[in-house]
């Protein structure tokens, strides 16, 4: 099993997504932004930062970089793609994922441990939550409030594609507190929050069990390598 | 050297926290200068100036209309509100 993390110029999470990857069970495979070749991986992840000092607009000239082409047929034809922050902003860019982030209403850069709650446990990224389990990672951006037309917002809401929603507050905007996505065919995942900040005991969130003892991230990368496993 | 200017703003109905702020900031400067008293609002676009070996003609502009919608805005929150030729680059206001 073999989980791409793709890196682009200014991706800051490329390596604790994959000690995410590796943490969860699975083989992380480094790919570079300039090459046209996925490495035949299983699935994929694009990581957060500020690629190309968010110029033009955040994610947007990332999201023609060569590797996207193989990105964007491989989410086309069902390879588990997650978007984390930077990564998500890319794909709403490509257009795999519906919506946009614009800059959180306040205009302030926030960097804090975030409640969500899993509004959707069917997708490739999260079937090993719980229905509306209830969660706390890190999210830490300043460009996460999330927009969508009346009609793509009604879409998202009435095909079940809101895979995370902020609880506890709205931090930045976002309509209906959306806080990550899915495609129809659920195994393209968009987020602001970020999960591979929190899967090792030390290094996560607070809980009220212990000081950064957090690990509800890894559950994104466990789900899917349990999905693409089931499908061999 | 034609110059074709491509005007993006943010959708008008989204809340621009950078106009926003920056307008909160002109509007301190109104306490002491009456003639910005009635600054209401700002709003924060961007302006491309894309230079051109050759002519721009229609069907170089009709591509960079092209270029415009689908690279230069995202029409999700932004809106093309401009696309014109100018013979130059823009220089400073004399």
């Amino acid at each position: 099993m073999r989980i791409g993390v793709v890196t682009f110029p200014g991706s800051l999470d490329d390596r604790d997504a994959a000690r995410a990857i590796r943490l969860a069970g699975a083989d992380a495979v480094a790919l570079w932004h300039g090459d046209h070749d996925l490495h035949g991986v299983d699935a994929l992840v694009l990581p957060g930062g500020f690629s190309y000092g968010d110029y033009l607009r955040a994610g947007a000239i990332a999201s023609l970089s060569p590797i996207m082409t193989e990105v964007i047929d491989a989410a086309n034809q069902g390879m588990p793609v997650l978007g984390i922050c930077n990564g998500f902003q890319m794909l709403t860019e490509a257009h795999l994922l519906d919506g946009g982030l614009i800059r959180n209403d306040k205009g302030r850069f926030i960097c804090r441990d975030q409640g969500l709650r899993i509004e959707n446990n069917t997708s490739d990224w999260t079937t090993g939550f719980a229905a509306n389990a209830e969660i706390v990672i890190p999210l830490k951006n300043g460009e996460g409030s999330f927009m969508a037309s009346d009609e793509t917002l009604k879409a998202l809401e009435g095909e079940g594609r809101i895979v995370a929603r902020y609880i506890g507050g709205n931090p930045n905007g976002s309509l209906n507190d959306i806080a990550g996505v899915t495609n129809a065919r659920g195994n393209v995942v968009g987020l602001m929050p970020h999960p591979e900040h929190a899967v090792e005991a030390g290094f996560g969130p607070d809980t009220d069990d212990a000081m950064a003892s957090g690990v509800d991230g890894l559950t994104f990368f466990t789900s899917v390598i349990a999905r693409v496993l089931v499908a061999r | 050297m034609p110059t074709i200017v491509v005007e993006v703003m943010p959708k008008a109905e989204l809340l621009d926290p950078q106009g926003k702020a920056i307008a909160g900031a002109l509007g301190r400067l109104g306490q002491t200068q009456t003639a910005l008293a009635n600054i209401s609002g700002v709003r924060v676009g961007k302006r491309f100036e894309i230079s051109i070996d050759g002519a721009a003609d229609a069907d170089v502009l009709a591509a960079v209309r092209v270029l415009a919608d689908s690279v230069l805005s995202n029409s999700v929150i932004e809106d093309v509100v401009g696309i014109h030729v100018q013979d130059a680059p823009s220089s400073a206001v004399a």
